[in-house]
């Protein structure tokens, strides 16, 4: 859909400059003319909200390792300094440390956008793929990037993960010792978090190009689900129109971000990452950071070690099999009633997770999470593929134009031609 | 189906709510104080951190560190704000390790305000051989290195604006400090420790600090304290001091954080108006054309 | 929903120069802490206050060298001929003409206190070595003399003075 460029040059200049690397066609076709289906409701500005958190992440990530010290014995007092001494250091590690946690809601929330209209269906196996795959890769550099200020939930954190790999047979053992760079979680460690937790954000951010190429060679989705038939009727140009839409939104997630940040700042940390690691002794819960909650409570959920690992990757692996795992062919739930329904018990479900995930693995908490670790894979790998059959859709609209009419009572829709060419957003 | 999908969904939430269990050691709730520092224009109060500071020096700083914390610190804005010519001479009264000279040794000099405040034990051992085995945890960051647990749905009201609460850390020095009682009849302590209702497991190795008429506070002109030399105030002001060591720029950051948001409400005013004049392009030209 | 389309072209403009306004003074107060971040943190601010320096241990003839905010300096106790060796030469014929006398502060002309750093890139010139018996440079051959001026080489200005004062005839405060 991006395929063919709009754009011409119109200087001698950028004909010349063109004619060797067509950069500016490849933006100009990609994020200018580039046609957005006129449907698109506010979940669909989180993929600009992730785009905005990736960089703020990286500008912030860059400018504390300016000041951060990654030695087991100096970590946790340059993080100290940097909060007291460097100018606004409080501000740029709150920035980063939460910035982290936004990244993550605001990823949930465009995973579950993905969930409830069915972007992973055809023919967005392979974006959606994609996005499985920068989640994960989100997931590492979180957890090394919370080993970094070497407080006790770093340090306690990071041996627990790393045990996990200490549940495969035979191999488990030498992985953790080469995962460590010794026989505990020490300096060598750090330093080697400390590395990755630079170059993975890079890696995302490679990910996130191939993700969004592949989303425009095969075009958005949209709230009705419906393939794009016209493009002067269903779909509106990126510029300005998804552009001022993009910017809004992220300003709007940027108070949100910004309350936060200045006035609970620790309120998504934990107490105990202000102590420093110590090997002797253990806090009294350990818990990870919030958005890995509902992977903790699985991991826990099951009695046998290596069956615990295994659930606890099975349940992101499973949803790279999405799109086979959903045998119906209507995308939005919108028109899929009963899918509609069990999605919500589905958000519930990974929420009651998120609070299982929190509390000690004792009594009823363990028998809760175990019900709950059951219907998360029920619900992609038996009621998903059973639901698409036996199914029955509403009505959909004929036409994405047709969905906009709809919504906007018999307002008139269309996008006469030229439109998209005013060159009139300067913000 | 409607009523199988929320059987269902009815089925996940009662396994979630018979979860909760009757767990015996609950952790009593330190009750939440009023503290100047909260809400979003928070500010410290100087004299409570000065006075705070006083009943540190005087009373705790044998035991427990402050080595986070600078003498420099003391006359930074946002803090107890005592003059500089205060902390010179306060630097001054501490003896520093400094060195080697000339011949290798090294030698004690007078602080400096550049100075951080010296460790009251040389180590970890040393601390706790000095102290029956247990270790007086260092000041700089203990109002935020420990909190206790909210419970549903408390948790989540913490988190909205004006309700907000950050101050757990606070709360729980507070009730520690004047948490001390006689230990219930049953309750078996070994010796060197003592009951006190707010510590986890309620045994806590350090004997009651503070006592009324401890540390002298300032007088006003009638001679009389111009907040009360008991114990309840001793550990609210001390509390308060330990938060701003925690959390020295607290103030900017509360002060910058109200710049920041009015800002980005009015920008994001702005571009939804802006939007939707953008958008309205969309619908029109249909009409016209 | 019509109306819009042609009408107001002058509210809709001063809307997006507004929008577009607000946001670039956005962007410029969130670059301020990134840049401001690389500026001496407040710790080495305090590090950076004055030092007081002891003479009484250093000999005549001898260099000392010492540090403050992190640069070197050096400060050398001239014998009476290398004070008379910085005092006659003709200014007006230095590189960088400057009298002996006001690199040195009155009635202490024995001690000589200079930033250690050449002039030309910044490297440690050797003490008691060169044409002038004052300092060379090793990297590019600077040459300095007693009173560190430069005489010869590619070093354009004479070893600056940092800024100190006399606390007692022994003791002197730099910074």
């Amino acid at each position: 859909m991006s395929g063919h460029s709009t754009y011409v040059p119109k200087s001698a200049v950028a004909k010349w400059f063109e004619s060797r690397l067509p950069i500016i066609g490849l933006v100009h076709s990609s994020f200018v003319a580039y046609p957005t289906p006129r449907n698109l409701n506010y979940f669909w500005t989180f993929g600009a909200i992730l785009s905005f958190m990736l960089v703020a992440q990286i500008v912030t990530g860059v400018v504390l390792v300016m000041h951060y010290t990654p030695n087991a014995s100096l970590a946790f007092t340059s993080v100290e300094q940097i909060m007291r001494d460097v100018n606004y250091g409080w501000l740029l590690r709150y920035l980063h440390a939460n910035g982290a946690s936004m990244f993550f809601i605001a990823v949930y929330i465009h995973i579950f956008r993905g969930l409830y209209y069915g972007s992973y269906k055809a023919p967005r196996e392979v974006l959606w793929i994609l996005g499985v795959i920068i989640f994960l890769l989100m997931m590492a550099t979180a957890f090394m990037g919370y080993v970094l200020p070497w407080g006790q939930m770093s340090f306690w954190g990071a041996t627990v993960i790393t045990n996990l790999f200490s549940a495969l047979p035979i191999v488990g053992e030498p992985i953790v010792t080469w995962l460590w760079g010794g026989y505990s979680v020490g300096n060598p460690t750090l330093n080697r978090f400390f590395s990755l937790h630079y170059l993975l954000p890079f890696m995302i951010a490679g990910v996130v190009a191939l993700h969004i190429w592949a989303l425009h060679v095969v075009g958005q989705n949209n709230p009705a689900g419906l393939d794009v038939k016209n493009l002067k009727k269903d779909t509106v140009p990126f510029t300005p129109y998804a552009t001022i839409k993009d910017f809004f939104a992220v300003v709007c997630f940027f108070i949100f971000f910004a309350w936060f940040v200045f006035y609970i700042p620790n309120y998504l940390g934990h107490a105990d990452n202000y102590i420093e690691a110590n090997p002797a002794v253990t806090p009294a819960h350990i818990v990870p950071e919030w958005y890995f909650l509902p992977f903790y409570a699985i991991l826990r959920a099951i009695p046998d070690k290596l069956a615990g690992v295994l659930a606890m990757f099975g349940a992101i692996a499973v949803l790279a099999f999405l799109p086979w795992l959903d045998t119906s062919k209507v995308r939005s739930a919108t028109y899929r009633p009963l899918y509609k329904q069990l999605f919500w018990v589905f958000v519930l479900c990974c929420i009651g997770l998120g609070y299982l995930g929190a509390k000690p693995p004792e009594g009823g908490y363990v028998i809760a999470a175990r019900v709950l670790t059951a219907y998360y894979f029920l619900h992609f790998l038996v009621i998903l593929p059973i639901l698409g059959l036996i199914e029955k859709p509403r009505p959909m609209p004929g036409s994405i134009a047709e969905d906009v009419l709809r919504k906007h009572g018999g307002a008139p829709v269309g996008l006469a031609s030229g439109a998209s060419a005013e060159p009139h957003s300067k913000g | 189906m409607k009523k199988t999908t929320l059987l269902i969904a009815g089925f996940l939430a009662a396994a979630v709510a018979t979860a909760v269990p009757a767990s015996a050691a609950e952790q009593a709730k330190p009750p939440r104080q009023s503290w100047s520092f909260a809400g979003p224009f928070g500010t410290y109060d100087r004299a409570q951190l000065q006075r705070g500071f006083k009943v540190y020096r005087e009373v705790c700083a044998s035991c427990h560190g402050l080595t986070r914390v600078a003498f420099r610190n003391l006359s930074q804005p946002g803090g107890p704000e005592f003059t500089e010519g205060q902390v010179k001479a306060l630097a001054a009264e501490y003896q520093i390790q400094d060195g080697p000279n000339e011949a290798g040794d090294m030698f004690e000099r007078p602080g400096r305000p550049a100075d951080h405040f010296p460790p009251p034990f040389p180590n970890e051992n040393a601390a706790r051989a000095a102290n029956g085995g247990a270790y007086p945890p260092d000041f700089s960051l203990l109002a935020k290195a420990r909190t206790y647990e909210r419970g549903f749905p408390l948790f989540l009201i913490d988190a909205i604006p004006f309700f907000e609460y950050a101050e757990h850390g606070v709360d729980y020095i507070y009730a520690l400090l004047t948490g001390y009682r006689e230990a219930p009849a049953g309750t078996t302590l070994q010796p060197g420790q003592y009951w006190n209702e707010y510590m986890p497991g309620h045994a806590i190795a350090m004997p009651p600090p503070l006592s009324d008429g401890q540390v002298e506070y300032p007088k006003d002109e009638a001679g009389n304290p111009v907040v009360p030399e008991t114990v309840d105030q001793y550990a609210r002001d001390v509390a308060a001091f330990m938060m701003w060591a925690a959390e020295p720029h607290l103030e900017a950051r509360k002060a910058m954080g109200f710049k920041v948001i009015i800002f980005l409400i009015v920008f994001a005013a702005l571009l939804y108006f802006t939007k939707k004049k953008i958008w309205a392009r969309a619908y029109a030209e249909e009409a016209h054309g | 929903m019509a109306e819009t389309a042609t009408a107001e072209p002058t509210r809709r403009d001063f809307l997006f120069i507004a929008t577009g306004a607000v946001g670039a003074v956005g962007v410029a107060a969130v670059a301020w802490p990134f840049i401001a971040q690389m500026n001496p943190d407040a710790a080495t601010i305090a590090a950076g206050a004055p030092v007081e320096v002891d003479l009484e241990p250093i000999a005549e003839g001898q260099i000392v060298k010492l540090f403050w905010r992190g640069k070197l300096i050096f400060v050398r106790h001239r014998t009476p001929e290398e004070i008379k060796a910085a005092e006659e030469v003709n200014v007006a014929s230095l590189p960088d003409p400057e009298a002996d006398s006001a690199r040195v502060k009155e009635g202490h002309a024995q001690w000589l206190v200079v930033y250690g750093n050449c002039t030309h890139l910044g490297c440690v010139p050797l003490g008691h070595a060169g044409a002038y018996d004052g300092w060379l440079c090793p990297c590019h051959g600077s040459v300095f003399d007693t009173s560190g001026r430069i005489r010869q080489g590619p070093a354009p200005t004479n070893l600056p003075i940092p800024p100190y004062t006399f606390v007692s005839d022994t003791k002197i405060q730099i910074g």
